[in-house]
């Protein structure tokens, strides 16, 4: 789908980067702006309800999902550095609002105008970096609600394959769960401490320097129990790579 | 099994956690079949055109079941059968045990089922006072274990050889020669062979009621089902009323998805319709064959949230494929029916109070749906089932409070922000050097992993700061 040039992009920052890493959403301005898109940052956003969603508290979550609908209504594009924040955006609420007369049209407008970043910036604005590079072997996992809920697997690869110096590493069980799946991590702890193990024996057997992926909370449980392991495996959302932010300090670094 | 009467799931999965050897059988099974699932697939380019069918076949019998069943009753009466209706397991249960008691009988093999699992059968003979013999191997190890199945496809997956040895070991007379599986397998068959022909009644599941002929459709790999279902006097199908499908060449549409899926094969070794009971000049058969329909709780399902899941066909791929089942095994789950399908069928089952832990229990990481062959959502369904915890105050105490403090402040992005900014601070003096290894109410986390330290200023903060700035310099 061809976009308009410089169209009104919404960034929604999603309440972990606001939170601890603010950094990959500025990462997602600049890749927008170089992209040729006019981003805001509406303030009428807070979280995209997924908590709520997960816990089955659905009057809460479409509380959330009008709130921001509404807020990003005069945008063009709304664009997270998540995909399972996305992902809740496209599918759950027009599914949440389907029988709100008042709301079913915009939420089914609001979800077909909202995006991923890794793959706006490829299948809409068909953005390649240019100039970036980074002297190091990286490698990504694929989050699963961005990978089986919008497909995104192609584009981040696709994007990384220009960063000059960056050498990929194939990474085995790369699209299996790394077992944060959001509040499920605190409330069954233990099973979930198995299975990011199991992850992060995968990621230290790739011996890369970095590890890189697209949604903050599993990135946040993959980096705390590879620090808690003592690995040194540094790790970064996929888009502080491509906007040349990787020299700064990883997650869980103090620069 | 009433899940009331067990430890909780969390105690049971942590159990589980620690336990060795249990790790190491799941992997080996789930591992192997995740691996020739994907080959079979990749060999087969029509897989999602046959899956789309399967589908398709699923939903066309699920919205016209009553046909199909009416006419599977006839032609399966027609060809000989008796037909009964069971409601749920106890009006199940009493009919498999009143024909059994009725023959006289004493020995009664049976060839898996889970539907048999699912009404208690196993309990039901014994407390009839008939001897029970489970014919397929896996069953049989299971049944000198005195344990129920952990897999639908491989319920004894839990065990590894080793274990297996020692069971045979003591529980074989004579015991195996040897441990090796060879040795071991044949004394398995010595121990089920006299078995067989003695028994007065075989009892089977069904793969598929086929409604034009009214047979009724089993898929083994040992034959056990056609030694189950052939020399006793009287044969016993127990099976839920949603394995009904309209023809042959429909089951064998939904065969082709459910063998790839469940191990890999192209077909299994043993595919046998059974219709009728012996006739005149046949040279074996059964002389009584019964079919017993069994509801329990599906025609529930056909009007709520669930239909969906009535499309499965029991294939156990989801489970193979789960990244919680992986850890934890099927008797975690405390249901019959284990991993992501159990976790959408035990609170159909045992009630939601009982098993409100199972649609938890997840990560919504959706892998369980992208390999169903028949594209149930199982995801959708966990989300439903938590809904339903929600709305009905299953989920109480602080993660309910948590959710209500934290939706009233995300409803007000001002006071959001100000939260925000003053829990970033509060949340940075627990830690230092990037890290926090420990934090209060947040044990979940910090047990197993740190936390990485928030940077200091949000992101809404840092935004809008450079937004003035810019409007300054304007």
């Amino acid at each position: 789908m061809p976009a308009k040039p410089n169209p009104r992009v919404g960034l929604f920052v999603t309440c972990l980067v606001d939170a601890i890493r603010p950094g990959i959403g500025f990462a997602a301005i600049q890749l927008l702006e170089e992209a040729g898109c006019r981003v805001e940052v509406p303030q009428g956003q807070t979280c995209c309800g997924q908590p709520a969603l997960n816990s089955g508290d659905d009057e809460d979550t479409a509380r959330l999902a009008r709130q921001t609908i509404a807020a990003f209504e005069d945008c063009d594009y709304v664009v997270l550095p998540s995909g399972s924040c996305a992902g809740t955006m496209v599918h759950a609420y027009p599914d949440l609002l389907a029988r709100d007369p008042k709301w079913a049209a915009r939420a089914a407008a609001f979800a077909a105008k909202t995006h991923e970043i890794t793959s706006f910036l490829v299948d809409v604005m068909d953005y390649r970096p240019r100039g970036r590079r980074l002297d190091a072997t990286a490698t990504y996992h694929d989050s699963c609600a961005g990978l089986r809920e919008l497909n995104i697997a192609a584009q981040p690869r696709a994007l990384l394959s220009h960063v000059e110096g960056l050498a990929m590493r194939g990474l085995e069980g790369n699209d299996v769960c790394c077992g944060f799946g959001g509040t499920f991590c605190v409330k069954y702890s233990t099973i979930s401490n198995a299975i990011v193990t199991e992850k992060a024996e995968a990621i230290e057997r790739t011996g890369a320097d970095l590890l890189l992926a697209g949604d903050l909370g599993c990135l946040m449980n993959m980096a705390g129990k590879l620090h808690r392991r003592g690995a040194r495996t540094r790790c970064f959302h996929t888009i502080e790579v491509l906007a040349g932010r990787a020299d700064g300090p990883a997650i869980g670094e103090e620069g | 099994m009433s899940a009331a009467a067990q430890p909780g799931f969390k105690a049971r999965a942590a159990a589980e956690l620690s336990n060795a050897a249990l790790k190491v059988a799941i992997e080996r099974t789930t591992g192997n079949a995740e691996r020739k699932r994907a080959a079979a697939v990749a060999a087969f380019p029509e897989f999602d055109a046959a899956r789309e069918r399967g589908r398709a076949i699923k939903d066309h019998v699920i919205a016209h079941l009553d046909h199909y069943l009416e006419m599977f009753e006839r032609n399966a009466t027609a060809a000989g059968a008796k037909v009964h209706w069971a409601s749920d397991d106890a009006e199940a249960r009493a009919i498999v045990t009143r024909i059994c008691l009725d023959a006289d009988a004493r020995l009664v093999t049976r060839a898996k089922s889970m539907l048999g699992e699912e009404i208690g059968l196993p309990h039901a003979l014994a407390d009839a006072g008939i001897e029970r013999v489970e014919t397929d191997l896996a069953e049989h190890i299971i049944q000198l274990a005195g344990e129920r199945p952990s897999h639908i496809v491989w319920p004894a997956m839990h065990r590894t050889r080793e274990q297996v040895a020692d069971l045979f070991k003591a529980g074989h007379h004579p015991p195996p020669a040897a441990d090796d599986p060879g040795t071991m397998v044949q004394s398995a068959r010595r121990e089920l062979r006299a078995k067989f022909l003695g028994a007065d009644v075989g009892i089977s599941g069904a793969n598929f009621l086929v409604a034009d002929t009214g047979a009724t459709c089993t898929v083994t790999n040992e034959g056990n089902a056609e030694l189950t279902t052939t020399p006793p006097r009287i044969h016993i199908v127990t099976a839920g009323i949603e394995k009904i499908v309209p023809s042959t060449a429909h089951a064998f549409a939904l065969l082709r998805l459910l063998v790839r899926s469940a191990t890999g094969g192209e077909l299994t070794q043993y595919t046998t319709f059974h219709c009728g009971p012996k006739r005149p000049g046949d040279a074996d058969g059964p002389e009584e064959m019964h079919i017993v329909l069994v509801d329990n709780g599906r025609t529930r399902m056909l009007g709520d949230e669930f239909r969906e899941m009535l499309r499965c066909i029991r294939c156990g791929a989801c489970m193979n494929h789960c990244v919680v089942y992986r850890q934890i095994g099927g008797h975690a789950y405390g249901g019959t029916y284990p991993g992501p399908m159990g976790a959408v069928l035990t609170p159909v089952l045992d009630g939601l109070a009982a098993s409100r832990d199972l649609p938890h229990a997840c990560t919504m990481n959706g892998r369980c749906a992208e390999v169903c062959p028949v594209g149930i959502p199982i995801p959708t369904l966990l989300r439903a089932w938590r809904r339903r915890s929600w709305r009905a105050g299953l989920e109480n105490g602080v993660p309910r409070l948590a959710i209500g403090v934290w939706a009233m402040a995300a409803r007000r992005p001002r006071l959001y922000r100000l939260a925000s900014r003053v829990g970033v601070r509060a949340l940075r003096l627990f830690g230092r050097r990037g890290w926090i290894r420990s934090l209060p109410l947040a044990g979940g986390w910090t047990a197993y992993r740190d936390l990485p330290r928030p940077a200091g200023r949000t992101f809404m903060e840092q935004y809008r700061a450079n937004q003035a700035a810019k409007g300054a310099r304007r």
